[in-house]
């Protein structure tokens, strides 16, 4: 499968700051893919990159094959960006927004997809309305369906969700789904993790310019050996049997490790044995967020 | 080239859509420039022998509307842009850095052309005016819209606050107006001044401008071709130059 996006060796220094330390990370055609980190991180520096808005101070990037500095207009006719700051002209209305941004990349009728746009972001309402009189969670949407209205095989979100209601949000992820499954590649940054996790097949996480763990969610999430089962018994003593995997202890509460799903069966079996009835019973598993912030600890 | 059409479709659309500000003010401007001045100056003045005062005055007030709304056109988008953050719209897109240019720079032709043709419909109304030579009226209005569109991308893409617009406006352009000889011949100034109106290039869009309306002007017009020409080239070469070294637009 050929990249999508490619980077390699990519440095980007702002006068003294040096935003990107080295970024070498291929993305695969139809990919879901997140980028995350924490503030100042360089997430959006990377989509700059990759969108010419800034350009490279050693490495390169590459959008479907071509580099973006050398063939910066396929790489733009290639890519949709939905920047993180929430930017309008006040000048125009919102279909005027979508015509000329669709004039832009050369697409003189362009109306059939852009009522498709304007319904499935909820725009319908506001197609004449001036930007202006948006509210942001509105802008927000102008901004995801300006970014599309090429069409474009790599569709680049920075923070599509900042600000936007529950409503929207599961509407746009399923439209990006749905554009994900038609074979656009999604490379997304969110500080909402769980959307994150429930969306993309991999992450990377960025901090201080530098990538400090790239692979597969579900890889991701097994590597914190966090799995844990909360129990509320009939009594506050256990079998010897099941005492060494006590992480912890309040009376009748109790907080075992369990590394793997098919020992819960086992221990239910001895709990039972012993005449101890379970009262509460509850799993957890270490979600995105406690793998982010234990990599981002590891990373210093 | 529709993405060019596009951009400079909507740079035109911009400014029509607040004419009141972008066009009428302008022409009304140039209106009371025209009553108070020709109603002063037309009995004691007479700069061409069978040229009105006022008719006179006309190419020159013309002239001056035109460069300074060319100029305000361009630069005035381009800081606004960029201080909203939009500019990234039409910098996103694949639009080539001489597109990007051309419709800058049409969108203010444009712009200093239909404030130009107001003034003029406004003078009329004082004073007849001949057309000697049409073909030089046209060449020194699209020459000097030109520069002046040119200048306004250079300094709406090195402008970091209006403030800094305001400064080219205020200390460039309007006194090298105002010594131009918008409001006489530059041969009533001591001779000094007159040495120094020729390094002015505004002088010779106006002169030459003048020509083109009555015939008559302090140089030959072929002299202000001459200097007209390569200032126009050279500041759009400028303006091509600074868009693709990416200067304040990208990182
Ligand atoms: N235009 C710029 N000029 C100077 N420094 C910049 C510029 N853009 C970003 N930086 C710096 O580069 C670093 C990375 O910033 P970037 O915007 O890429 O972070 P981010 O990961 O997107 O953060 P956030 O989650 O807050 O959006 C920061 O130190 C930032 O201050
Ligand atoms: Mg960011």
């Amino acid at each position: 499968m050929p990249s999508a996006i490619r980077l390699r060796g990519l440095e980007k220094r702002y006068g003294l700051v040096q935003a990107l330390r080295g970024i070498d990370l291929d993305i695969a055609e139809g990919e879901f893919f997140a980028l995350l980190g924490p503030n100042g991180a360089g997430k959006t520096t990377v989509i700059s990159v990759l969108a010419g808005l800034a350009r490279p101070s050693a490495g390169s990037a590459e959008v479907m094959g071509f580099d973006v500095v050398r063939d910066y207009r396929e790489t733009r006719r290639n890519l949709g960006v939905v920047p993180q700051e929430l930017v309008y002209d006040a000048f125009f209305t919102v279909r005027e927004m979508l015509t000329f941004q669709s004039g832009y990349f050369g697409l003189r009728h362009n109306d059939a997809w852009i009522d498709e746009l304007l319904a499935t972001l909820g725009l319908v309402d506001k197609a004449n309305a001036y930007t202006r009189t948006l509210s942001g969670g509105m802008k927000r949407r102008l901004l995801v369906a300006q970014a599309l209205v090429h069409k474009p095989p790599v569709i680049v979100l920075d923070e599509p969700t900042a600000g936007v209601d529950v409503e929207l949000r599961q509407s746009l992820w399923a439209f990006i789904r749905r554009l994900n499954r038609e074979g656009h590649t999604i490379l997304l940054t969110t500080h909402y993790l769980e959307e994150a996790e429930a969306l993309c097949q991999r992450v990377a996480m960025l901090k201080d310019g530098r990538i400090v763990a790239l692979d597969r969610t579900d890889n991701l999430l097994r590597s914190e050996e966090e799995r844990r089962l909360e129990l509320a018994l009939s009594s506050d003593d256990l079998p010897d049997s099941l005492r060494g995997r006590v992480l912890s202890q309040n009376g009748r509460r109790f907080v075992l490790n369990l590394p793997e799903y098919g020992e819960l069966e086992a221990i239910l079996a001895q709990l039972r044995q012993a005449d101890i009835r379970v009262e509460e019973m509850s799993l957890r598993q270490a979600d995105l967020e406690e793998v982010f912030l234990k990599v981002m600890e590891r990373a210093g | 080239m529709s993405g060019f059409r596009t951009l400079l479709y909507k740079e035109i659309i911009r400014f029509w859509k607040v004419l009141m500000q972008t066009v009428l003010a302008p022409v009304l401007n140039a209106w009371l420039y025209l009553l108070i001045f020709s109603h002063v100056l037309s009995a004691h003045i007479q700069v061409y022998p069978g040229v009105s005062y006022t008719a006179f005055l006309m190419p020159g007030l013309i002239m001056m509307s035109l460069l300074q709304n060319a100029f305000a056109n361009s630069s005035s988008s381009l800081i606004q842009s960029k201080m909203s953050g939009n500019i990234v719209f039409v910098l996103l897109p694949p639009l080539s850095n001489f597109e990007f240019f051309a419709a800058y720079l049409l969108a203010a032709i444009v712009r200093g052309v239909v404030v130009g043709l107001g003034v003029l419909l406004v003078g009329l109304l004082f004073t007849d005016l001949q057309f000697a030579h049409p073909f030089w009226i046209l060449v020194f209005a699209l020459l000097a819209s030109a520069a002046f569109g040119a200048l306004g991308i250079v300094a709406g893409i090195w402008a970091d606050k209006y403030d800094h617009l305001a400064g080219v406006q205020n200390f460039a352009i309007m006194p090298l107006t105002f010594l131009s000889g918008v409001f006489y011949s530059i041969h009533s100034l001591p001779s000094f001044w007159q040495g120094v109106s020729h390094y002015n290039p505004i002088f010779y869009m106006i002169d030459g401008f003048r020509y083109g309306f009555h015939g008559v002007s302090d140089v030959d017009p072929m002299l202000s071709l001459a200097v007209v020409l390569p200032v126009s080239l050279l500041m759009a070469w400028i303006a091509l130059q600074l868009i693709r070294s990416g200067y304040k637009l990208r990182d």
